[in-house]
């Protein structure tokens, strides 16, 4: 039989030089986009006018671009995250608004078109974009300062695994303004996903976005678990680390054993969709629904790979602000590594309801269940914790708590889903988004504010502002139960997820409730920007020049805030369990003299350079652009080959240099004291 | 459960009516009022809304709604305390109270420790006990064995079949009894167990009707089923419960609940239209649409449910029946690849990989395509027979006769 030729190739058109890319690729009918557009271009125009006025470009450049320290690196993921819970959230904000506008016949204010690029790329960022960032930002600051290691065991790779995860965000930024971003919501479930139902750009950026992102957060997890396993103190063994430690090595491993999945997966979809294989399509024997086994075999570990790091977050706060040992803390471990291995025998309570048989269902909803055990054991160990303890309702504190009320019902809602039969009705309604948010917003936000407000004087040296501190505080949880206990309502409304319009005005009242949520959350988010502003002017009465300003126990309180280059000027040697606890408690004396130099790491900018050249690869590959793609793919063989002729990586601090940089510290415990 | 929320939002209302009795407790009374208003604000905005999940009109969808508020109930027993004992805690061992014992080296306690992970494994294990019964009982698989409690499905009954197809953006309902078919419209007389059968033509969407029951998926080249019954009559709602792109909001119909009259006067209605839905009507139909009003088609072709499982509506495509059955006979060689045609989506776009050839579809090979009935290897389906262990007779049997064993006495037909 032949091959009829009767269409034309939709691809004839392609420009060898700008691929599919044309004019109309620039959203300017969208006066939203427009306007937004705007916006971005004059903030930037001032950033960079700012930058070049203060002659700050040289500075950015040598001392956060290319550096390889683990602290600046770990600020810089924060700050991403943080711009990207801007962009996050405006998104929310859009779809809240649309949701309590569309009702009586009107349509709202966004397009299908629009609204539905907003629900996939508001889930996209807030995970990809924020949480990971936020969370890797995390581990890498306060892990080193923990083991009393000097860096991370690849230094450069961690340089190259920020710059990797920025150049994705980047590329999800790009999609805003130049072609649009995927409309399949933030899985992108094949068939929708397929070449054939969306020949448009927005899959291709979501594909990209991912995998230049996913190589990054797949080796700076390498890079942690190495660091864990190899870099520790002497007599740090694994029953001594620090618990926020333990949780860091179980979700980088969980990292390193997932992310590839993604990977594959993702690559196998671009397959699909760049050559005309069949894995994923209708036909063919491909296979959608083996789509969404691979994709849940990583999503579900990466919820755990989410909260995880903030279970440790809150045993070392809730230890720290009670002044007592953490209850349990051998339970607490062993409960952390058991959710790590349930996190893989999981995924398929996300699809429940695609047809699998009963026995198959139950086991996988009892599987899930049972991680509510180890689950429960950790709140009770929180719990208990703070019995008989002397709470001290600092900000971290705080956040702890609301946590820990906010939590529960977001781990009850989440067994309750684990039920099949239950899972018929909610899946996918309302009632699942007021679960996972609760659980994320929750549990991993929470759990964020409570360590960005418990580790800044240790970054800064400065602490927080406690007053706007609070204002976030309140304004955050009441807005969380605001925005989401009405959509558990609607939920059991049998209102189901990604819905642009409705009919049925009596559900109205519950989305404007939530509206108001989320302007209260908005006011939460400025509270916090605020914060951090007023927490700058006011940094002369808000400083601390101990170092260890909570009375701490592990080890980053040991040193100055912020920590010296080298962290510590001497390596310390770990006796027991809160190791700065035991050491202040034992009357530990600061060595003040006998420097020696100190072996370091040079800062390169081959990870900008490498991350700069995968975004080109990307946008090319996007665009169909197909000389961008191959030079940029070529220049990123090319450079990382060259780097790794680069035998000039390391330097040594002289021991003067050391010298002066403690004896300062001295003078200032001295003046402190 | 909107009865109960009803109940404590009249019982607040008639709290705030009383008058303050003792002047003393007036400021209290005003505060408590204050705080009972905010109760009943909330109990009337939730005593107005249907929350349709948690009082169904379907005996499936009811089992279901029991079953969240066990699972709710079963875990309130640990969440309540737990949240008391925090706010408890976080009371009485704050920094100011230097009354409350403090024990800065405390840590351990076995006691504490089993307790700690005894009562969440208890709960579990009620919980999953419950999952597995009731997973099993309600398996959308299964063939409903009743129609409301104590009412079992009798034994003359006909299940009602209804075929499904999820199209760009609405629904197809063929009924295969009748002949009819319509779109985003459905009926179902009342008390009458419903088989349903549901396919999709080109995405996943997934089929839920909360009054009726649970949902499940539709899917393109695969066949889910569902089995459930309608208790009362009504005018319900039903939608896609999965994203499928941009018609999806309006992927919605109407369910009909009516007694035996009102339904065959619905058959009837549909039966008195013109159009009639075969082969090419039905691509017609298949292209993206959206907010499509109710279609009525007098007749269907009778194997056309099937093709479109079977992915071979289009003239010229191979049906996957007969793929599958010529692959498991060692497929047609080399020769096989090139008997392919050129596929359209949504028919009338070619969209294919941009490095690739057009996207192409397998040619049928014998004229006219049969597509056979139930093509992919699937599940047994569950029968209504009370549950029993893996390798374990059957309750009622055990010391009966031994089970009929005919397979094994038999020997096997030489197929050589």
């Amino acid at each position: 039989m032949t091959v009829e030729s009767t269409m034309e190739n939709q691809y004839a058109a392609l420009s060898p030089i700008f691929g599919r890319l044309s004019l109309e690729s620039l959203p300017l009918h969208e006066p939203i986009l427009v306007a937004t557009f705007a916006a971005v271009a004059l903030g930037s125009i001032a950033l960079v006018g700012a930058l070049t006025y203060f002659r700050l470009w040289g500075y950015l450049w040598k001392e956060w671009f290319t550096t390889v320290d683990h602290k600046r690196i770990g600020i810089m993921y924060m700050i991403l995250g943080l711009v990207m819970l801007l962009r996050g959230f405006a998104d929310a904000v859009m779809m809240r608004l649309q949701q309590a506008m569309a009702f009586n016949g009107s349509e709202g204010y966004l397009t299908a078109h629009h609204y539905d690029q907003v629900f996939t790329a508001h889930g996209v960022i807030m995970i990809f974009f924020v949480a990971m960032p936020f969370v890797t930002g995390l581990m890498n600051y306060v892990v080193p300062l923990q083991i009393g290691a000097r860096d991370v065991s690849f230094p450069y790779l961690n340089n190259f695994s920020f710059w990797m995860t920025t150049a994705g965000a980047v590329l999800v930024m790009f999609s805003l303004f130049i072609g649009e971003f995927a409309r399949t919501g933030w899985l992108a479930y094949p068939p929708l996903s397929n070449i054939g139902y969306s020949p448009d750009v927005g899959v291709d950026y979501y594909i990209w976005a991912l995998q230049i992102a996913g190589v990054g957060t797949l080796l700076s997890g390498v890079n942690l678990v190495a660091t864990i396993v190899k870099m520790r103190a002497p007599g740090m063994s694994m029953m001594k680390m620090p618990v926020f430690t333990w949780t860091a090595l179980c979700t980088n491993v969980l990292i390193v054993a997932a992310f590839p999945v993604l990977t594959a997966v993702m690559a196998l979809l671009s397959l699909d969709r760049y050559v005309g294989t069949n894995f994923f399509t209708n036909d063919f024997g491909g296979s959608p629904m083996m789509y969404v086994n691979l994709i849940w075999i990583w999503g579900h570990p990466e919820v755990y790979i989410l909260i995880l790091p903030l279970f440790g977050v809150f045993s070392e706060v809730t230890s720290t602000f009670t002044g007592k040992r953490l209850f349990g803390y051998t339970s607490m471990v062993y409960a952390t590594v058991v959710i790590t291995i349930l996190s893989y025998i999981v995924w398929l309570h996300h699809f429940f309801t695609m047809g699998s048989g009963a026995s198959v269902n139950s086991f996988f909803g009892i599987t899930t269940m049972v991680i509510s055990i180890p689950t429960g054991a950790k709140l009770f160990n929180w719990l208990f914790t703070m019995y008989r303890g002397r709470i001290r309702f600092e900000l971290p504190m705080m956040w702890t708590v609301a946590f820990m009320l906010t939590f529960v019902v977001g781990g009850m809602t989440g067994v309750l889903l684990a039920v099949p039969p239950a899972d018929f009705v909610l899946h996918n309604s309302l009632f699942l988004i007021a679960h996972f948010h609760n659980v994320i917003i929750g549990g991993v936000l929470f759990g964020l504010f409570a360590a960005i407000n418990y580790w800044f004087p240790k970054a800064f040296g400065f602490r927080l502002d406690p007053f706007w501190g609070k204002v976030s505080f309140w304004a955050w949880v009441v807005g969380f139960w605001l925005a989401f206990m009405p959509l558990y309502v609607l939920g059991l409304m049998g209102v189901t997820r990604r819905m642009r319009v409705f009919d049925d005005p009596s559900l109205q009242i519950w989305f404007v409730i939530a509206a108001f949520g989320a302007a209260l959350i908005a006011i939460g988010i400025a509270a916090m920007l605020v914060q951090f502003a007023v927490s700058y002017l006011k940094r002369d009465q808000l400083r601390d020049t101990t170092g260890d300003p909570w009375n701490g126990r592990t080890l980053e309180w040991s040193t100055s805030s912020p920590p010296p280059d080298y962290n510590f000027a001497f390596t310390p040697v770990i006796h027991d369990l809160d190791a700065w606890y035991d050491m202040k408690s034992r009357g530990y004396v600061r060595p003040t003299g006998g420097y020696r130099p100190i072996h370091m790491p040079k800062n390169t900018g081959t990870g900008v350079i490498l991350a700069a050249l995968s975004l080109g690869c990307g946008f090319g590959l996007v665009w169909y652009i197909w000389w961008l793609a191959a030079l940029s793919f070529a220049g990123v063989l090319a450079v990382a080959i060259g780097h790794s002729f680069n035998y000039k990586r390391d330097f040594y601090i002289p021991a003067e240099t050391v010298e002066k940089t403690e004896d300062e510290r001295t003078r200032l415990l001295a003046a402190g004291a | 459960m909107s009865y109960v929320v009803c109940r404590v939002a009249a019982l607040g209302a008639r709290t705030m009516n009383q008058p303050a009795l003792f002047p003393a407790r007036a400021m209290r009374a005003a505060r408590s009022g204050a705080l009972i208003g905010a109760v009943v604000a909330l109990g009337a905005l939730l005593g107005g809304c249907n929350a349709v999940v948690l009082d169904p009109a379907g005996d499936v969808a009811k089992q279901q709604a029991n079953l969240v508020v066990i699972s709710t109930v079963l875990m309130l027993l640990i969440i309540v305390p737990v949240m008391a004992l925090t706010v408890l805690f976080a009371w009485r061992y704050r920094q100011s109270n230097k009354e409350a014992r403090y024990e800065p080296e405390w840590d351990h306690s076995t006691q504490l420790e089993l307790l700690i992970w005894a009562a969440p494994l208890l709960i579990i294990i009620c919980l999953g006990a419950i999952t597995w019964t009731s997973t099993h009982l309600l398996d959308p698989y299964r063939p409903v064995s009743r129609v409301a409690k104590d009412q079992p499905v009798p034994a003359d009954a006909r299940p009602l079949e209804v075929e499904v197809v999820a199209l760009d953006w609405k629904w197809l309902f063929i009924y295969p009894e009748y002949g009819i078919a319509t779109v985003n419209e459905l009926a179902a007389p009342v008390d009458r167990p419903i088989n349903f059968r549901i396919t999709s033509s080109s995405v996943m969407n997934s089929f839920y009707i909360p009054a009726l029951a649970g949902q499940i998926y539709a899917m393109p080249g695969m066949e889910t089923k569902l089995h459930a019954v309608l208790n009362k009559a009504g005018n319900y709602e039903g939608f896609s419960a999965n994203y499928s792109g941009a018609g999806f909001s309006g992927m919605r119909f109407r369910f009909h609940g009516l007694d035996d009259v009102g339904f065959a006067a619905w058959v009837a209605k549909a039966r008195a239209e013109k159009d009639r839905l075969d082969r090419k009507a039905y691509l017609e139909l298949e292209r993206p649409s959206e907010n499509v009003p109710v279609r009525r088609f007098a007749a269907v072709d009778a194997d056309l449910y099937d093709a479109v499982v079977n992915m071979c509506v289009e003239p010229g495509k191979m049906c996957m029946s007969e793929m599958m059955a010529i692959d498991a006979k060692g497929g047609l060689g080399k020769e096989g690849i090139r008997n392919v045609r050129q596929l359209t989506y949504d028919k009338h776009a070619r969209r294919g990989a941009v490095l690739a050839p057009q996207p192409m579809m397998v040619g049928a090979v014998c004229a006219p395509p049969q597509p056979v009935k139930q093509a992919a290897a699937e599940r047994p389906a569950p029968t209504g027979a009370p549950l029993t262990g893996a390798g374990l007779p059957r309750p009622g049997v055990i010391g009966g006769p031994p089970r009929a064993s005919a397979d094994a006495v038999v020997p096997r037909a030489n197929n050589s």
